[in-house]
């Protein structure tokens, strides 16, 4: 009993410490909200450093759940990191602030074609954060012939048959199989839609697994020999195995810009306007890169950044190839992926 | 039966030749079962095994070996995220579980032992409910809650959620604990004298201790392990271990996790043989 | 009942009193929301509109044609009644995996058996993602397994072990077992070993005194450890995603996907208490069964 009430003790002291560790914290604090592995340690140090000001990283999985949360209101980040796809959702829904981005410190060094983007069209609420594309990638000493099509993903050559792997998620799947298709991205069409679900389906036999996480595990031990995957994720999983090759295929590639965000009722606005100026300096902007593999969209940052990254063919679009940048889609074509993607594991 | 009955002598003579041929018969010895736990902690120990030697791994990837280093060990102790995450992971765990277990305690107390009163099938079945929910709609569901009544306690928050869903999980062991059991003991002490505290201190307690036991446990894998709940509820600063490892699908899982988890585990494994030399001395 | 002889119903509220305020306010509470989501409208951007609609459990039998007429689609049914089989082997797996374990632990010196108990929950301090990472290089075509096979010689090509129904299984039951080796602990280890003697003494051989008399007294720890591992087990989707290829949907990949990328909140909440409604209903007769059991002996 007596080792009970202590245990006891012990376990209340602990968490009234955690609270009162959570609670002291005011002003010179700053708390972004991102993926893991996905904001440089060396860049937040640097950042402390320089301003005095404390950053607390916390994580999340998708943006589906940033949404949520940010939809319920108790939050308390100052920075976060959406999607493009989401931004146009938040900025309807009220979850972001106005932070003019053309008054920011640095705001020169932003290259021209991300300041005014689709989902942000009068540059009021969002910087770019890094940016990428999304395809496949396969093990080219198995198949001799061109990757550079979506082809080859949707109706594969033997070498490939029975080993594919595609994401988890409906939402990119159907935005590839819609490029292949030539049809509008965020399709709301009956038919089209049944041409995706025939696509799909025909390709189903050909899948091993529909599997978003450890996909690096599965290219490299040859598990899979051809997977969808993220442009910067391909180029660490080239490094081991340099067979693999991303494709870029002539049909058209899927963008995405993760950008950085202040969210409504943010407690440090100003600190959060801190590190957004930080972040568009070209050397701090590099050290993002250099550690998340990715491209961003800051104007000399090249200058800084690893020569391997620079000259990676992963993150380099060739010309004519056509970067398409989804749309948040409408309830109609939700509704209708998701029917196909029922369908597809059923 | 009778049958039987008959033939006493000659089974006694049969069962003392196997006692001789076989090994010692021991009451409640099953011999297989010995074999069988063997089995039974490999499966459970091999994949951590394999876990542990990644965790060793000089690649990024957790699962491609190429060669030993330590590198990742450095790292996790150096990442002042990871290790904020660990520290939010054992508080929330510790706290709720205990929680979880008195609760879980008092309650099966009274619906186990308490005989059947009006609503006791009522009881039973809102105990279970956080069991019998999908974690995700809890998850939805909590943080609508929570931002309706206008609650926002930081790692408050994740605490109470967490209580919730160990309930159920302290609750059974302990329930399957007091079934059945007599209350011959007690009847005892009280014919002795002892008031009602004494007689549930000294007598049904120490009998309740290996459900209660089980049941904390449980409710501390369960708390422990939690993401999804976990990712919905958090407030800015509560981030935990396992939703830090499933934000790095983007960017692929690194064997720094495994270098903290083996850490975690070898904490463990030393309270585990702390408690053995403590209870062996005894 | 003896153990609560005077003012028993004041006692009785005083100790379910602080189970029934956690879960009656936070568990109850946000079902009440889920209950209300699953009869509205989802909004294109998550959540849901505030308008009543049988549309969430109408979707869940029925597709909309084109003309708007009717059609029966068992696609969710069917989905429904693949997670129960998978749930219902896991279940019986892990029986038959943690009974032996158990009834071994609870039959050691007493200084053994809480260091055994916490030898079993260690492996579950570690993330159940990284546990089923670690599966993968154990079942995968060039995983351990197969390694160690080729080497005896035993077989020449890999056997497909990864992405196959058994290797869910093993997911499944490496991620529950201790939900049932720990129940049955519990109540195995108030077994007086004088009742098996007795048995042995009426001449029960080992099989019969284990079916007559120590099973009969776990009983109460196998149904407590089979609950804690069916209900989980029916709305994983970890280990049918990652080890089983996630080919097919299980009830529990359809709900989270309903609350992320399908964006259809109420459809999730009409299928989670869909689900909720059937596990229920079996809870409740349980209970009742067992209470007359126990009204029965008694007499």
């Amino acid at each position: 009993m007596a080792r009970m009430k202590t245990l006891l003790g012990a376990t209340i002291a602990v968490a009234g410490l955690a609270v009162a560790s959570t609670a002291a914290k005011a002003d010179g604090e700053l708390f972004i909200y991102n993926w893991t592995d996905y904001t440089s340690p060396e860049l937040i140090e640097k950042f402390e450093k320089e301003t005095g000001i404390n950053v607390t990283l916390d994580i999340y999985d998708s943006s589906e759940t940033l949404l949520a949360k940010l939809q319920s209101g108790a939050t308390g980040y100052d920075i976060v990191v959406p999607g493009h796809a989401f931004l146009p959702i938040m900025i309807e829904e009220g979850l972001v602030q106005e932070i003019d981005v053309a008054s920011l410190k640095g705001y020169e060094n932003l290259e021209e074609r991300w300041r005014n983007p689709d989902w942000d069209p009068e540059g009021r609420y969002s910087v770019p954060w890094q940016w990428g594309t999304t395809s496949f990638m396969a093990d080219t000493a198995l198949y001799d012939g061109p990757i550079d099509t979506l082809e080859t993903l949707f109706e594969p050559p033997p070498a490939y048959q029975g080993s594919i792997a595609m994401f988890r998620a409906p939402s990119e799947v159907i935005g590839l199989a819609l490029i292949y298709l030539d049809k509008p991205q965020c399709n709301d069409n009956v038919e089209d839609m049944r041409e995706v679900q025939k696509l799909l389906l025909e390709q189903r036999p050909h899948v091993k697994i529909y599997n978003s996480d450890g996909i690096l595990e599965r290219l490299v031990s040859g598990d899979t020999a051809m997977h969808m995957i993220w442009n910067g994720y391909a180029m660490r999983a080239r490094e081991q195995k340099p067979t693999l090759k991303y494709a870029m295929p002539k049909e058209g590639i899927l963008g995405w810009m993760d950008v950085m965000v202040v969210p409504s009722g943010a407690k440090n606005r100003d600190n959060a306007i801190r590190f957004l100026e930080f972040m568009l300096q070209p050397e701090n902007m590099a050290i993002q890169s250099n550690f998340a593999r990715y491209a961003n969209a800051v104007k000399g940052s090249q200058e800084f950044m690893d020569e391997d990254l620079r000259s990676a063919p992963e993150l380099n679009v060739p010309e004519d190839v056509e970067v398409i940048f989804p749309w948040a889609c409408g309830e109609e074509s939700i509704r209708l992926y998701d029917r196909v993607w029922t369908r597809v594991l059923q | 039966m009778t049958a039987d009955a008959g033939n006493v002598a000659t089974s006694k003579a049969a069962a003392a030749a196997r006692r001789r041929t076989r090994a010692p018969f021991v009451t409640g010895e099953y011999p297989g079962f010995r074999f069988f736990t063997i089995v039974f902690f490999f499966f459970l120990y091999a994949p951590i095994l394999v876990l542990i030697v990644y965790s060793f791994n000089d690649n990024r990837s957790a699962t491609l070996w190429t060669e030993f280093s330590i590198d990742w060990y450095i790292r996790a102790f150096n990442n002042d995220d990871i290790r904020r995450a660990a520290l939010n992971s054992l508080t929330i765990a510790l706290v709720a579980a205990s929680a979880a277990t008195v609760i879980a305690t008092l309650a099966a107390l009274i619906l186990v032992r308490g005989g059947r009163f009006p609503g006791h099938s009522l009881a039973y079945g809102l105990i279970s409910l956080p069991l019998m929910v999908p974690e995700i709609v809890t998850a939805v569901a909590t943080l609508s809650f929570f931002a309706a009544i206008g609650l926002s306690l930081g790692l408050g928050n994740v605490i109470i959620a967490h209580t919730v869903f160990c309930i159920p999980f302290a609750y059974m062991p302990i329930q399957a604990r007091l079934s059945d059991m007599d209350t011959t003991f007690e009847q005892a002490a009280q014919d002795l004298y002892a008031n009602d505290w004494n007689a549930f201190r000294h007598v049904t307690l120490p009998l309740m201790m290996p459900g209660i036991v089980a049941g904390a446990m449980l409710a501390f894998i369960i708390s422990i392990d939690d993401v999804i709940i976990t990712l919905m509820v958090a407030g800015a600063g509560s981030t935990t271990l396992p939703v830090y490892i499933y934000g790095m699908v983007r960017m692929g899982v690194t064997p720094e996790v495994n270098a903290v988890s083996t850490v975690l585990l070898a904490i463990s494994i030393l309270f585990v043989s702390l408690s053995w030399m403590i209870n062996r001395r005894r | 009942m003896s153990a609560l002889p005077q003012s028993s119903a004041l006692r009785r509220m005083a100790g379910l009193m602080p189970a029934l305020l956690v879960i009656g306010i936070f568990m109850l509470g946000p079902l009440c929301i889920i209950a209300a989501y699953s009869f509205m409208e989802a909004s294109p951007y998550g959540g849901v509109r505030p308008e009543f609609s049988f549309g969430a459990y109408r979707q869940f039998l029925f597709d909309l044609d084109l003309d708007d007429s009717l059609i029966f689609n068992p696609a969710y049914l069917n989905i429904v009644a693949r997670s129960v089989v998978l749930a219902v082997a896991a279940t019986s797996l892990s029986l038959v995996l943690g009974f032996p374990a158990a009834y071994y632990i609870a039959t050691r010196p007493p200084h053994w058996r809480t260091v055994l108990l916490l030898l079993v929950t260690i492996p579950f301090w570690t993330n159940l993602l990284i546990r089923t990472f670690a599966w993968i290089l154990i079942l995968r075509d060039d995983g351990l397994i197969n390694s160690v096979l080729m080497w005896l010689g035993a077989t020449d090509a890999p056997l497909r072990l990864l992405y196959t129904d058994g290797a869910i299984a093993v997911g499944l039951i490496y991620s529950y077992l201790p939900f049932m080796v720990l129940p049955i602990y519990a109540s195995l280890e108030k077994i007086d070993m004088r009742l098996v003697e007795a048995a042995h003494d009426l001449h029960a051989n080992r099989l019969q005194a284990m079916w007559r008399v120590i099973l009969p007294l776990a009983k109460p720890g196998i149904i407590a450890g089979s609950i804690l591992v069916f209900i989980p087990s029916l709305g994983a989707f970890i280990a049918p995603d990652l080890l089983g290829g996630g080919r097919r949907l299980m009830i529990g990949s359809l709900i989270h996907m309903q609350f992320s990328s399908s964006r259809n909140w109420p459809f999730g909440s009409a299928v989670a208490m869909i689900l909720l409604a059937v596990v229920l209903v079996l809870m409740l007769v349980y209970a009742r069964n067992a209470g007359r059991g126990r009204g029965e002996a008694a007499r």
